[in-house]
């Protein structure tokens, strides 16, 4: 893991190598490009310098093909390298459904990540090999990145909004996990590693730890806890709020007209603004719980609605992104 | 000066060229002749002189940080070598390479070049080194206070909640000098729209005033936009009102959004200038009319305009949506082609020319073959997929140094070289600065290159302790910013020497084409005696082909 000198990375995720494809392509574009000018501007220069009386100066008008040509010629490699770099980045960002979701929260200086299994970790992530695993990504304060230089993958970290990354790693062992973006005194500190595994390895690892109660679970009792079912029934009755069973993913019309679809920042919002966005036919009369609930927290209880939504018989098993 | 040579002229000199009597230098020496001078020529003196020490400051913070970055773990505390890359960053790009070549070449040059007596408002322009001085005044007291840790992209809500530094008195800093820049790209735009000379046709203006006012158009609309951005970081960091920072209902994307769309067309502030220097360097030195002169001078005009497309590649990993990625990535992918016709035409020009190889070309092809690398490692960072990789890692940090520092302080110092004869009147010494010039290329190169594999390898930018398998390619960056460092303080102890020492240059030492040089060196303060008339093309060389 970085500890011998290399000239390049390893390449341990499924998307490593493509990317790396790309990169020898522009290397050699580069190279080629490069040489090609430097040799003119050798060959041109010490060819006509002003001692070199054998050699005819006599100019001719250049024809406009000559101009045009280095106009137009480059525009079919660009395009091509556009076209090469934006699919794989569609590859690169859409997560396939079946992935393992992770989340992760981000705070100077640390990362806190938990599995679905609800197995917790700080700076290190297990994964296991060859399944697409989904990163649920919030940061708890300033803007973070996650960088996995072996993946070829980077995604920022920004507070007030989820983001995801979504990766399957093709090789076993370490990697080095780096914050990627600025975020004060210890920033080249917030370092960690994904650790890769084979999958009943993985399944082991899951079993261990001291904190093994799913997400969902402590969304369950987070929900209790904070008697948000005083006012939000789970049984599809009217209370003062809307009921949140089956909920998850559908579309709701707010008190402003617009319609918006109930996502993970959706929810996020709710508890955090309540007033910002209100369902249609209900006042807002809901206290803000900013400061109360942690990130961790709200994601938990976003995975118990995910859960419920699951279970309840009229929903229908929307995408959640 | 020159009294020696007033008052006894020997045959020697009599022969070799000698300073002009009177000149814009020493017409006048009280310190009021040049602090409140409305001179073009000896405002470009003071840019000079000032951008010269901030150059320093942020070149002394670079020899510090990489000195720390010789080992993995370092010496310095994490808070000072953060406060010393947002220091070099700050005094870098704000205060050296934005006003490198507009102020001080494009200052002194651009009146003289067009064949006018000054800038077109002479106060303001005096007035522009003024804010440029308050801001760079707020940048000192900064440092010396206890120096800014945000870096110098400011990104909130780092900057506008988190840190703990002197980020307000930055910010305004920032703000102010930010109108210096807007008031010498409006006097640059007036200029050359209302003060040619007779004849002096658009299309036979140099091609160091088209980029240059290319340029001005960038600072004139850019410049705002950054001040405004600054300025809402400061309202939210002083009044808690909610802008970026999401905990106060604020959007710290947006920041990036605005940042970007002034700091990314600021790149090509910096670049353009540097191109048109080359322009005038290339053709002098082979004695040939710049190729493809009109193509030359509207790619300035197309990389100006498509500046201010291109934000949101600074953007692809920061959530912003995937197809936002992709307009974002084409339009990148476009302003190449601009940059390639210069380059080309560049090295058509050589072509059938009479070269020669004094320190000025050898700048001007260093930057062509700097630019290049430079210019095709932004394709990678135009390839969404590259990007996500190389993104905020040493890859970065190298490709905008070879634009930067490859590009633009090649050129800038490449232009000093060339026009320091008609500046100041005598020569500096030929072969110290061949020399210069030289460790220039080599300790750039040995300083930036090994970043570009750090940067693959996946080191991240602004890291002060770095895992051990890094450490052998930083320290040949370290080392070779230790050559760079020489090279630079090099030409600034020969340059001072000529300022006594050096042979008198005479008005037009490089037999080149140009109104700069039809008059004395050092020209008069009114530049031409009579109003010059123009009726021959730019770079009209025996045996050029005007097209």
């Amino acid at each position: 893991m970085n500890k011998e000198f290399q000239l390049f990375p390893e390449a341990a995720s499924s998307v490593a190598s493509s990317v790396d494809e790309l990169y020898f392509f522009l290397i050699g574009l580069t190279i080629f490009f490069s040489v090609l000018v430097a040799g003119l501007i050798l060959y041109f220069a010490i060819k006509y310098r002003r001692g070199n009386r054998h050699v005819d100066r006599l100019q001719h008008p250049a024809p406009i093909w000559l101009e045009l040509s280095w106009i137009l010629f480059p525009i079919p490699i660009l395009l091509f390298i556009f076209f090469w770099g934006a699919s794989l980045f569609f590859k690169i960002y859409r997560p396939p459904d079946n992935a393992t979701e992770i989340t992760v929260v981000a705070e100077q200086w640390m990362w806190k990540l938990q599995q679905p299994s609800g197995r917790r970790e700080v700076d290190t992530l297990h994964v296991p090999m060859n399944q697409p695993v989904r990163l649920k990504m919030i940061s708890q304060d300033v803007i973070h990145s996650f960088y996995v230089p072996a993946f070829r993958l980077k995604q920022d970290v920004i507070p007030g909004r989820y983001s995801t990354l979504w990766f399957e790693p093709t090789k076993e062992g370490e990697f080095q996990l780096f914050c990627a973006e600025y975020c004060g005194t210890e920033h080249s500190q917030m370092i960690g590693k994904v650790v890769v595994m084979e999958p009943n390895e993985y399944q082991n690892w899951l079993a261990g730890g001291t904190t093994n109660e799913p997400p969902e679970v402590t969304g369950a009792k987070l929900f209790e806890q904070y008697r948000c079912g005083s006012c939000h029934t789970l049984d599809g009755t009217r209370g003062r709020g809307p009921s949140l069973i089956g909920i998850f993913g559908k579309q709701v019309r707010l008190n402003n007209g617009r319609v918006v679809k109930v996502d993970d920042d959706y929810i996020r919002k709710s508890i955090y603004t309540p007033a910002a966005q209100v369902v249609e036919g209900y006042q807002p009369i809901m206290p803000t719980y900013e400061g109360q609930l942690s990130e961790e927290a709200v994601m938990q209880i976003i995975a118990y609605m995910k859960s419920m939504t699951q279970q309840a018989p009229a929903a229908q098993g929307e995408k959640t992104e | 000066m020159s009294a020696e040579d007033k008052n006894q002229p020997t045959a020697a000199q009599l022969a070799a060229p000698s300073l002009p009597k009177k000149h814009y230098l020493n017409s006048r020496y009280s310190p009021g002749s040049w602090l409140l001078t409305k001179d073009h020529k000896r405002i470009g003196l003071l840019y000079l002189m000032s951008i010269t020490f901030f150059f320093f400051i942020g070149g002394a913070a670079a020899v510090l940080f990489r000195l720390e970055l010789m080992t993995p773990q370092g010496e310095l505390q994490p808070d000072t070598y953060n406060k010393l890359f947002t220091l070099h960053g700050i005094t870098m790009v704000f205060f050296f390479l934005i006003p490198a070549i507009p102020a001080v070449l494009g200052n002194f040059l651009i009146p003289i070049m067009i064949g006018a007596r000054d800038l077109a408002f002479p106060r303001l322009n005096l007035l522009s080194w003024y804010l440029y001085m308050v801001g760079g005044a707020f940048t000192i007291y900064v440092m010396l206070a206890g120096g800014v840790d945000t870096g110098w992209t400011f990104y909130t809500p780092y900057s506008s909640t988190y840190s703990n530094t002197y980020v307000m008195a930055t910010a305004v800093g920032i703000f102010i000098t930010g109108f210096s820049s807007i008031l010498t790209g409006l006097n640059i735009l007036v200029t050359v729209h209302k003060m040619r000379a007779p004849g002096m046709t658009w299309f036979r203006l140099p091609l160091f005033v088209w980029s240059n006012y290319a340029t001005s158009l960038i600072m004139v609309l850019g410049t705002p936009v950054v001040a405004i951005a600054i300025l809402l970081v400061a309202i939210e960091r002083g009044f808690g009102i909610g802008i970026f920072d999401p905990r106060l209902g604020g959007d710290p994307i947006l920041f990036q959004h605005l940042f970007w769309f002034y700091s990314h067309p600021a790149v090509y502030i910096m670049v353009l200038p540097a191109m048109g220097v080359v322009s005038e360097l290339v053709a002098t030195f082979s004695r040939n009319r710049v190729f493809g002169y009109r193509f030359v001078a509207f790619a300035s005009v197309a990389i100006a305009v498509l500046s201010f497309l291109v934000w949101g590649h600074h953007m692809f990993v920061s959530g912003q949506s995937i197809y936002e990625g992709m307009v974002f990535s084409f339009l990148s992918f476009l302003i190449a082609i601009p940059s390639a016709i210069k380059v080309f035409n560049w090295t058509a020009t050589l072509y059938k020319g009479t070269v020669t190889f004094d320190t000025p070309l050898l700048y001007a092809a260093g930057f062509i073959g700097l630019f290049t690398v430079g210019g095709m490692t932004g394709l990678f960072l135009s390839a969404l997929a590259v990007d996500v990789h190389v993104h905020d890692t040493y890859f970065i940090v190298a490709h905008f140094h070879y634009i930067m520092v490859g590009g633009t302080v090649m050129a800038y110092l490449g232009g000093i070289h060339y026009w320091w004869p008609k500046m100041t009147g005598r020569m500096y010494p030929e072969l110290w600065a061949r020399i210069s010039a030289v460790l220039v290329f080599v300790g750039f190169n040995l300083t930036f290159f090994p970043q570009f594999i750090l940067g693959y390898l996946g080191m991240p930018r602004r890291y002060h302790v770095y895992p051990d398998g890094f450490q052998v390619l930083n320290v040949m960056s370290s080392a070779g910013a230790s050559i760079l460092g020489f090279a630079y303080l090099f030409p600034m102890c020969y340059l001072l020497w000529s300022l006594k020492y050096g042979k008198p240059a005479g008005d037009n030492p490089w037999n080149a084409i140009g109104l700069e040089w039809q008059t004395t060196s050092p020209p008069p303060t009114e530049n031409f005696t009579k109003t010059p008339i123009v009726d021959y093309e730019a770079y009209a060389y025996p045996g050029s082909i005007i097209h």
